[in-house]
């Protein structure tokens, strides 16, 4: 019972948001950055590709100017580095809360697979989604915001009005 | 003065150890809110579960305010930094597509990371599926953000007010959008809860 009370047990929202605005402004101060998700998963993409087809990378323009010769790695970032930590950090929180186990997040009204297949389609339009905006909701929306950036606000209001105008269509899967 | 990194105060070794530390504070505080849980997240479109924007607008705000201060006060010049340029038609359209993405996949590309990594299998497939559509746009990809490029646009400059007075204005909005969503979510699950509410920790 004592387990399973700690395992449903958050922090509180404005004390998270606080420490995650911390982390912000010392990305900024340290290192002129904001803090990213999607970066990281552009530079695996573009070091996966250079990997097993560099000559295609080299000529390609979404790849080439990452992959030149003599050009450091792309998995030599700010960004794969600070998502290392992201990982390190989910894992550490995960592990003292007991959360850390294998299982699938849903609504208890559908099944596994309809989660999966809805999981997997969400994150094709985040990947397709956030190389075309330049960012998700942590580098395009919250470091944006974070310095007034007009970027930042477009994509506050297209990623929840949209996901509001949407929401009706898929309430299944939630509710 | 910062930023230190790009004035060269900083070798790149501690830029990217400081990088990891960032990152590790990032995903305690993301982790500890409850965002590997997908339903947490949902939770914002349907009104069960705000957690979302609270610790959304708190982190938005905190850092807002924080910057403008110590860029007020000289302790570091935002110019020098990273600072997004502006792209309408692009945004807009990424938009509306990573708010589909949200509504169905349930999770951001960040929070899916601290859900694959801590054993969610949703976030697992999740992740896999955002390196699909970073490879499909990728092939795909066509330089069309020169022409549809604004530059670096300040929002406060934009509609032409200071940047004090834009924050202030934006963080009374969050206070206010704070005590309301809190009110609906109470109202809300007290007359029609979601099954399996007690598994949200609200």
């Amino acid at each position: 019972m004592e387990e399973k009370s700690k395992q449903n047990h958050y922090w509180n929202p404005y004390l998270a948001g606080f420490v995650i605005g911390l982390m912000m402004i010392a990305a900024y101060y340290f290192s002129g950055e904001g803090l990213g998700g999607s970066g990281a998963f552009k530079s695996v993409a573009i070091a996966g590709v250079d990997a097993v087809a560099h000559n295609y990378a080299k000529d390609a323009a979404y790849f080439a100017p990452s992959v030149q010769e003599g050009a450091e790695s792309p998995l030599n970032s700010w960004l794969i580095f600070e998502v290392l930590g992201v990982i390190a950090g989910a894992v550490i929180s995960a592990a003292y809360f007991n959360r850390l186990s294998f299982n699938v997040g849903k609504s208890p009204k559908i099944t596994n697979k309809t989660r999966l297949i809805a999981a997997v389609f969400g994150g094709i339009l985040w990947g397709v989604g956030s190389q075309l905006g330049r960012g998700c909701t942590s580098g395009l929306i919250m470091s944006g915001m974070a310095v007034n950036a007009l970027s930042g606000y477009i994509g506050l209001i297209a990623v929840f009005g949209g996901g509001y105008a949407f929401a009706y269509f898929v309430r299944k899967l939630w509710i | 003065m910062g930023p230190l990194f790009p004035q060269e105060l900083i070798s790149e070794t501690i830029n990217l150890l400081l990088a990891f530390f960032i990152g590790t504070g990032f995903g305690l505080a993301l982790e500890g809110a409850g965002f590997t849980n997908t339903r947490k997240l949902a939770g914002v479109f349907y009104g069960y579960d705000f957690v979302v924007l609270k610790v959304f607008f708190t982190a938005a705000l905190t850092a807002a305010i924080g910057l403008f201060l110590m860029n007020s006060y000289g302790l570091m010049d935002i110019k020098l930094t990273f600072y997004p340029q502006t792209f309408w038609i692009p945004t807009v359209v990424a938009g509306i597509i990573m708010a589909l993405g949200f509504v169905v996949g349930g999770f951001c590309p960040g929070t899916s990371v601290c859900a694959a990594a801590t054993g969610k299998i949703d976030g697992i497939v999740f992740v896999g599926g955002v390196l699909i559509g970073v490879l499909g746009y990728a092939f795909s990809y066509e330089t069309v953000f020169e022409k549809l490029s604004l530059g670096q646009v300040n929002i406060a400059e934009w509609i032409g007010i200071s940047n004090g007075l834009f924050i202030f204005i934006v963080t009374m909005v969050a206070v206010v959008a704070f005590v309301v969503v809190t009110k609906i979510q109470k109202a809300l699950n007290d007359k029609n809860p979601v099954a399996e509410i007690e598994n949200l920790g609200l």
